[in-house]
């Protein structure tokens, strides 16, 4: 177990070292450096800035070193909390993007407690009335889920709100708290507004949730040890929830390497559409208007959040799996 | 799905006792014939996509207008309702289809124009309409007739509405057919050379090559895709050529999307690697090429047919939140992506809902085609006991 | 084993009675009658053995009487009558209970309890073995947790689990299918029910394993004087344990007895058909005539110190050592000659398969020379060609696979699977390959326009002799015959043995037969190599093998397997080979 869990934790490192490539190749895509994006935004702005202080960011920032130097410079700098500069916002990129982290966070992990909450009964309610008009409708239902692309959904949402409600449920707070300080109050306005984003965001999600528990459940039904309950008078429900559900729990939760990568996607989109003050809106707007250091550690810090969640539902995994936890 | 017994063709009675001499020198694809069509659902789809597919191969035919013709008089103009029969002078019933026109009156207080039906007005709709020339198929041929629209030329017919500068919302989106479906297939396509490639080396050599392009699998796998796609598709200079754009994206797409299916195809190579036949096709002195395309092929081909119709939808589905956000296809080129940018904001849904319109276009593509994978998949392999 | 003879039938004995039974199976597109008009009486201290081939309706009886059958199986009309249970002693009907009842749950576990086949998946894969057998004695009894701890250790000792206080806490995957079994065994018992219900318990199971698994539930059944019905497809193991017999055919009862009335006055031609072809594997074929004279010079394949290792999977980041690679061959050598039956034999793991793989060099073994000498070529080394040039050799050697279903690509016809070696050795011409294939279907005992099916339209025997007609095509003049027969049932194994023993004769080919059935073996080999743990313990004459094994492991293996005569019973001593510990 200790093992299995140490092999883990080890094959993070080149996990999180080809996240850091990505990002960075995703920094130097765009045409011409930092600085040069930087000297045309401030000439466009009437201040143009002096060559001295250009040449400055260039040394901070190693840009006349070759690729593989700068890389490195820019991994210890990150290392050190320097992610670079935002000349959108015309601050350091780590001043934006921690509260922003925390809310994709908050909103992730709420939609995938969501998701698993409603998926688990409805897939095992599906499998064990296969073929009745219940499970034509939950099958019907998760293939119209999968179909909606989540920010016509959230569109659908915001529509229907100001048509029926007469006011937009877009953000995460009212006008009220959004520069509040921390407070029970704000808490629970938080709480008010978070569920929409986790409705709209869980749909996808519940929807192929619900499929593969389905299957999952089904396959597990046929199994011989269903039988060998069966014949010991164990009453229906029981053997069902105790048996094939209990193994089938097990692929479960291993689909959090896949639903979480799939909700922290659909949070950029959504996002924009609903205005949460999550990392997306502002992700979107470095992306557009090329803004690479904000865009790249962006993507980077998604793919971290995503990978150590997948990290800790395979510790999960291993908690309830004896078959796992034995091999070693 | 259950189907009743009167529907079944007699050759579908499974094997026991009376086997029809038809079934026994049935060939895999009739087999699977057989069964994808009892599976109504994908059935129906099959015919749903079949029209989709006519209508973006066709849509400089079936579309009524140009999609970037735009009369400013009819912003956010509201759908008519298309009437098939009219009253002749006699007073009788006959075929002549016709829409109502428009009356426009101004709200003094938000100064906006606000369209009522005007039942005294009939513009009759016909079919074979004469219009002004237009290039078929990238300028192919010209063409000067439209399958249907109003008779006279510049009367307005607006079946699923108009946008916000008087564009035919219904010629749009049969434009924009064309660009989201053929993006999902093209996408798709590049997905499959770089699954075939990568999974079938993976499945075929194994050892250390297989071990490296599954880690790399798997990293991909674990990442969100979207701001990866965003962040590439980002980094597309601005002022590219609308054709390159096109093209750069639907690289992006199956850049990430190859993963799936080379995991499905290195899933097929290694189980079929050590299936028994294969093995005694080997020592009845059949050569490498001749036991993968001969003897292994045509057991996943039918898989693969199956998984590549279940990966289409997500590329479409990806096309269209990239197109969404601004940051995949950009105007003039139609994608039913492009066209929700119009419906970005809340006022304009508020005013004018059919801008939702091109998102049903999505919803029901992205249905009928996982329909369609679901029966394949499920027809896939007519040998399972 | 030591034999009581069993109780004479009284009234009151009666556990069990099945009047009139018939389920059936509606798929909505055709009824299959699965049991009808089944009568059966099962009664204290009797072991009843419900015989029959595949899809003869055994296992559905088993599931009627708990009632427990799968959906869409329903049980039409009958019943299931269970004597005495209960305080007040009275007869319940069993059938006509809802299946999901209160009063059906407690009858089952508690006084009819059932072990299944598959001892791999019988048991949930996620709870420990004490949970599984705890839960049982729990639904049943007011009993606390630790109380039912220790009676669950108490069970396990009795079906001789070693180190049962700490085999309780383990999980199915870390038992053996042996271990596995016994486990099923006590749960089945802890509730000391008046019945238990056997379904084909050892069939998954190696022979000597199978041999430890029957003594254990006779002597259990003794010693708590329970019924017990036991469904075998295996006239050996009737043989050995039953006292009634039933006899089923396609879901009906052909023939019920006591044992030696229908092992020695069978009445019903299927049982007398059933009997003749489990006997006759019992001696030598009548067509293997004598062992051929053969001169040692003479040999085809001379095979000598052949090993070969699985190297074992290394972990990334693994901390452990790497584990020594596992020995699928150890030092094999053999010689065959021309025009020679020899069979392998071993249980499984054994390496029986991976030395037929190796001696056509499918597997490549790590050292060691396998000499291969053609009809009027040059002795070849294959251990030493590259891997391309042993090609030419397969036109010489060939093999019989064990599995007729995955053998044979399901995506082409009869015409191109048969085809397919004539081909890719040159013969191009249209007509005369369908000549070819034609005269070949006809050899193995096919029609010709079988030629234009695909696989599917063939039963198992059928298509194993479409892999035979594949296999002699191009006339070789060696075959490895891996378990061609052990897919088949029973009364088609003799058939095919014959045929293959005629195209030995005729075509003058020499035969490598792998196999785990003795009496197989018997039938075809003139001489037979026993294999254990990737050795070859033993070799030699066929009879001499088989009636006075020299090495403890052939001795073990011939004791363990199971004749298919009652009078036999607890005649013979069984042995049991210990250098091999379980679990």
């Amino acid at each position: 177990m200790l093992g299995f869990i140490l092999r883990r934790l080890l094959w993070m490192f080149p996990s999180f070292f080809a996240v850091t490539v990505v990002a960075f190749v995703i920094i130097q895509l765009p045409p011409g450096d930092f600085v040069t994006s930087y000297a045309a935004d401030l000439a466009t702005s009437g201040s143009p800035a002096d060559s001295a202080t250009l040449d400055a960011l260039r040394l901070r920032y190693g840009l006349d070193q070759p690729m593989v130097v700068q890389y490195f410079t820019w991994v210890g700098n990150a290392l050190k909390g320097d992610l670079g500069m935002s000349f959108e916002y015309r601050s350091p990129v780590s001043d934006i993007i921690w509260d922003r982290l925390g809310m994709t966070t908050l909103v992730a992990f709420c939609t995938l407690a969501f998701v698993w909450l409603v998926a688990f009964p409805v897939g095992i309610f599906s499998a064990v009335r296969q073929y009745s008009i219940g499970d034509y409708v939950v099958t019907f239902l998760s293939f119209l889920g999968m179909a909606t692309p989540s920010f016509l959904l959230a569109l659908v949402v915001m529509y229907l709100s100001v048509e029926f409600l007469g006011y937009s449920v877009g953000g995460l707070f009212s006008p009220d708290f959004v520069n509040a300080p921390w407070s029970f109050a704000r808490v629970i306005d938080l709480v008010q507004h978070l569920w929409i984003p986790v409705v709209v965001l869980g749909v996808a999600g519940i929807a192929a949730l619900v499929r593969i528990m389905r299957a999952n459940l089904l396959d597990e039904l046929g199994k011989p040890y269903v039988e060998t309950g069966r014949a010991k008078g164990l009453p229906e429900t029981t053997l069902i929830l105790r048996y094939p559900t209990r193994v089938a729990l097990n692929p479960f939760i291993s689909t959090v390497g896949w639903v979480l990568p799939v909700l922290v996607s659909g949070d950029v989109i959504v996002s924009s559409v609903l205005s949460l003050p999550t990392s997306g809106p502002i992700l979107i707007q470095a992306l557009k208007t090329q803004d690479m250091y904000l865009g790249g550690a962006l993507i980077m810090f998604q793919c971290v959040l995503v990978l150590i969640g997948t990290l800790l539902s395979d510790i999960l995994l291993a908690f309830v799996d004896p078959r796992i936890r034995y091999d070693n | 799905m259950t189907t009743s017994p009167a529907t079944l063709p007699e050759a579908e009675t499974p094997a026991a006792g009376a086997v029809t001499p038809q079934r026994d020198s049935a060939s895999q694809w009739r087999l699977m014939w057989w069964q994808f069509r009892r599976h109504r659902l994908a059935m129906a789809s099959t015919y749903v996509l079949l029209f989709i597919a006519i209508v973006g191969i066709f849509c400089e035919f079936l579309a009524p207008f140009s999609p970037n013709a735009f009369t400013p008089r009819y912003t956010y103009a509201p759908p008519q309702r298309l009437h098939f029969f009219d009253s002749d002078e006699a007073g009788s019933l006959v075929f002549r289809p016709y829409v109502h026109g428009y009356k426009v009156t101004i709200e003094q207080t938000a100064l906006r124009r606000v369209f009522t039906i005007d039942e005294n007005v009939k513009y009759p709709v016909g079919l074979f309409v004469k219009s002004d020339p237009y290039p078929m198929w990238g300028g192919l041929f010209t063409l000067e007739t439209k399958l249907f629209g109003p008779v006279k030329k510049g009367d307005p017919m607006f079946l699923l509405g108009a946008d916000r500068l008087g564009r035919d919302m219904l010629s749009r989106i049969t434009y924009g057919t064309r660009i989201s479906m053929s993006i999902g297939l093209v996408g798709v396509a590049l997905s499959l050379v770089l699954g075939i490639i990568l999974g079938g080396i993976s499945g075929y050599k194994g050892g250390m090559i297989d071990n490296v392009i599954q880690r790399v699998i798997e990293f991909i796998l674990s990442l969100p895709t979207t701001p990866l796609w965003l962040g590439l598709a980002a980094a597309m200079p601005n002022n590219w050529p609308p054709l390159r754009i096109y093209f750069a994206i639907t690289l992006i797409l199956s850049l990430i999307g190859w993963t799936n299916l080379a995991r499905v195809i290195r899933g097929r190579f290694l189980s079929l690697r050590t299936e028994d036949f294969v093995t005694a096709a080997r020592l009845d002195g059949a050569s490498e090429p001749r036991i993968i395309f001969r003897h292994m092929a045509p057991s996943f081909v039918s898989h693969i047919i199956a998984e590549v119709s279940l990966a289409i939808p997500a590329m479409i589905l990806a096309e269209t939140a990239l197109s969404f956000l601004g940051l995949g296809l950009q105007p003039p080129i139609v994608s039913w992506g492009v066209l929700l940018q119009e419906a970005q904001n809340i006022r304009s849904i508020v005013t004018a809902p059919w801008l939702f319109a091109p998102g049903v276009a999505v919803v029901i593509a992205v249905l009928a085609l996982n329909f369609v994978g679901d029966g394949l998949r499920d027809a896939a392999d007519p040998y399972r006991q | 084993m030591t034999s009581v003879p069993p109780m004479p039938p009284q009234e009151n004995d009666i556990v069990v009675e099945v009047k009139d039974l018939s389920t059936w199976f509606d798929t909505g597109k055709q009824v299959i009658k699965a049991v009808e008009d089944l009568n059966l009486t099962l009664r204290r201290g009797r072991t009843h053995c419900i015989v029959g081939e595949s899809g003869s309706g055994k296992s559905i009886t088993a599931r009627s009487i708990l009632n427990i059958v799968p959906k869409p199986g329903r049980i039409m009309k009958g019943q299931v009558l269970l004597h005495g249970a209960g305080a007040g002693r009275e007869v319940i009907d069993l059938a006509a209970l809802d299946p999901k009842g209160r009063q059906i749950r407690s009858v089952r576990g508690r006084d009819i309890s059932m072990i299944f086949q598959e001892p791999m998946s019988s048991l949930s894969p996620v709870h420990t073995i004490g949970q599984q057998i705890m839960e049982t004695i729990q639904l049943h009894r007011r009993i606390g947790k630790k109380e039912a701890r220790e009676r669950a250790i108490e069970v396990l000792a009795q079906v001789k689990i070693p180190r049962p206080e700490r085999s309780i806490d383990a999980y199915p995957f870390e038992f053996s299918g042996g271990m596995r079994q016994r486990a099923m065994t006590a749960m089945a018992l802890i509730c000391e029910p008046k019945l238990v219900i056997a379904d084909e318990p050892t069939t998954a199971l190696d022979v000597t394993t199978q041999a430890e698994i029957l003594d254990l539930m006779k002597g259990l059944q003794q010693r708590h004087g329970m019924a017990l019905m036991f469904i075998t497809h295996d006239m050996g193991v009737v043989a050995e344990i039953a006292d009634d017999v039933t006899v089923m055919y396609m879901g009906e009862v052909v023939e019920h007895g006591p044992v030696n009335d229908i092992f020695f006055a069978p009445k019903h031609p299927y049982t007398q058909r059933l009997l003749a072809s489990v006997r006759a594997l019992e001696r030598r074929s009548h067509r293997a005539g004598p062992a051929p004279k053969l001169s040692n010079d003479d040999a085809i394949l001379e095979v000598s110190n052949v090993s070969m290792n699985f190297e074992a999977r290394r972990r990334f980041f693994s901390r452990a050592p790497k584990e020594p690679p596992v020995k699928a061959l150890d030092d094999v050598s053999f010689t065959l000659k021309r025009g020679e039956v020899l069979g392998i034999v071993g249980e499984s793991g054994s390496g029986k398969t991976t030395l037929g793989r190796c001696v056509l060099r499918v597997l490549d073994p790590s050292s060691g020379r396998i000499v291969f000498k053609g009809r009027g070529a040059e002795p070849a080394d294959l251990a030493a060609l590259p891997k391309s040039a042993v090609k030419p050799y397969w036109r010489k050697m060939r093999m019989i696979f064990q599995d007729p279903f995955s053998s044979l690509n399901p995506r082409m016809t009869v015409f191109q699977v048969i085809a397919e070696p004539l081909l890719n050795h040159g013969m191009t011409d249209r007509r005369a390959l369908e000549a070819e294939v034609a005269g070949l279907l006809e050899r193995v005992g096919l029609p010709r326009e079988a030629m234009w099916r695909y696989p599917h339209a063939f039963s198992g025997g059928q298509r194993q002799r479409i892999g035979i007609a594949r296999t002699i095509a191009l006339r070789p003049e060696l075959i490895v015959a891996d378990e061609a027969t052990s897919a088949l049932d029973v009364s088609l194994r003799a058939h095919m043995l014959d045929l293959l023993l005629g195209l030995c004769r005729e075509f003058e080919m020499s035969f490598i037969f792998i196999g785990h059935d003795i009496g197989v073996i018997r039938y075809m080999c003139d001489r037979v190599a026993v294999m254990h743990r990737g050795r070859i313990v033993e070799i030699g004459d066929t009879d001499t093998v088989c009636d006075r094994p020299s090495h403890a492991y052939t001795r073990s293996l011939i004791s363990a397997i199971p004749k298919p005569d009652p009078r036999l019973r607890g005649k013979t001593q069984r042995i049991r080979y210990t250098s091999e510990v379980e679990g």
